[in-house]
């Protein structure tokens, strides 16, 4: 729709896609928040917990109905992945924040289905922004904040299980030995170990998210050659769409299934 | 891609979602499901006690059949020989009194003979007396017969 402009070029066209909506809250380019990003993923969350609040509130022991059978259909799955991995007493938070985790990034990655274009005139008729990006887990603040706040997580429970002695002891004494000359090498691998899990959490969701919407976008470009390009481009967009509907999902999984296995892991001993 | 408040924001948000799931999703489900698994466990068991139970009640009650069988055969075998007991009984009962009645009808017989030979004995007397009386009523000669009485009297 927009390619219809005439001062429109490819250039401008995906640089708009790809502009937050943002908000400064002093000097400097860290002190700005984007409004797009937070309002989608805590709308999102509030009605995907507040569903499943509102269900398991009336849940039942006997029959249960298709809403509960559902909401319990989630929750099992999530609960048969995270029994198969962590062994120890998960009800109490790594299951519930690994339903978080799923739910959540599912709902945020599913946002990429809404047609690009629609949405940045839905976004810019109902609430006058001009710049607004619908997709949270396409921003790398989003990725970034639940990667690390996993690996707070999972340092915090390593010094909870192991002991702040005990945790340290691991840091240089695994995976190698404990042999004082091993120390440097074991501490080394740590650091990179622990260096590398935010990072590879968080940019594994964030890539396959933005390259997804990128090339939503060039799909989109096809409509600037005329009616047939348009159909094309629709074509080709109904096909990764659909095969969207898989990277949407499984990165959700994989997300929530590394946030276990790094929690996991933090409380078991070597 | 720039690093910004977001971040903070973010974590945040995702903090109170791991709250909230915590505290009021996942309790109230795991509860519900919890709870269902043990009535399910529960049924399962009490169908598996139930047919269990069938199970020996029906091995109960094909024991008891036999054996009610096995006792009815008996009780039929018992009154038959009970049966052919007292036919036997019977018969030998009917003979005896058969014979007692052919052994008075007997006694009777002879008895009635005897006096029907007793009642012909007197009539015969009788009979030759009136024979002879007739006899003599012609034939009498009452001289000879007087010599005849004569010579008894000199006899006694």
């Amino acid at each position: 729709m927009s390619a219809a402009e005439t001062t429109l070029t490819p250039t401008s066209y995906i640089g708009h896609h790809l502009s937050f909506l943002q908000k400064p809250f002093g000097t400097g380019d860290f002190w700005v928040l984007n409004v797009d990003t937070l309002a989608v993923s805590i709308f999102l969350g509030v009605i995907s917990f507040g569903f499943l609040w509102w269900v398991v509130r009336g849940a039942t022991a006997g029959v249960p109905g298709r809403r509960q059978a559902l909401v319990e259909l989630l929750i099992e799955f999530v609960d048969d992945q995270v029994k198969g991995i962590f062994h120890g007493e998960r009800h109490s938070f790594v299951a519930p924040a690994a339903l978080t985790v799923f739910v959540w990034v599912l709902m945020m990655n599913a946002m990429d289905f809404l047609p690009i274009d629609w949405m940045t005139a839905f976004y810019e008729h109902t609430f006058g922004v001009s710049h607004f990006r619908g997709v949270p887990t396409a921003d790398v603040n989003t990725t970034f904040a639940l990667a690390l706040a996993v690996w707070f997580l999972m340092i915090f429970y390593n010094i909870k299980i192991k002991g702040l002695g005990g945790w340290i002891h691991e840091l240089f004494c695994a995976p190698f030995g404990s042999h004082p000359l091993l120390w440097p090498a074991n501490l080394l691998l740590n650091i990179v170990e622990y260096v590398s899990k935010p990072l590879s959490h968080s940019l594994r969701l964030f890539g396959n998210m933005y390259a997804g919407e990128i090339i939503f976008m060039l799909l989109g470009l096809w409509a600037a050659t005329g009616i047939a390009g348009t159909v094309f481009g629709a074509l080709l967009g109904v096909g990764w769409a659909i095969f969207h509907i898989l990277i949407v999902v499984l990165q959700a999984f994989i997300f929530m299934m590394l946030t276990v296995v790094y929690l996991s892991m933090a409380h078991e001993s070597h | 891609m720039n690093i910004n408040l977001t971040l903070i924001s973010q974590a945040v948000a995702f903090a109170l979602f791991i709250w909230f799931t915590v505290k009021f999703v996942w309790p109230p489900l795991r509860t519900a499901i919890d709870n269902r698994q043990k009535t399910i466990a529960e049924g399962l068991e009490a169908a598996e006690r139930g047919k269990h139970d069938l199970e020996l009640a029906s091995r109960r009650s094909a024991e008891v059949l036999r054996e009610t069988k096995e006792k009815s055969t008996d009780i039929l075998a018992q009154a038959e020989r009970r049966g052919q007991q007292i036919i036997e009984e019977a018969k030998a009962a009917a003979r005896v009194e058969a014979d007692k009645v052919v052994a008075s009808a007997k006694a009777e017989i002879d008895q009635e003979a005897e006096r029907a030979k007793q009642a012909l004995r007197e009539r015969v007397a009788e009979l030759a007396v009136a024979g002879a009386e007739k006899i003599l009523r012609r034939e009498v000669n009452v001289a000879a017969h007087n010599d005849m009485l004569a010579a008894l009297k000199q006899e006694f």
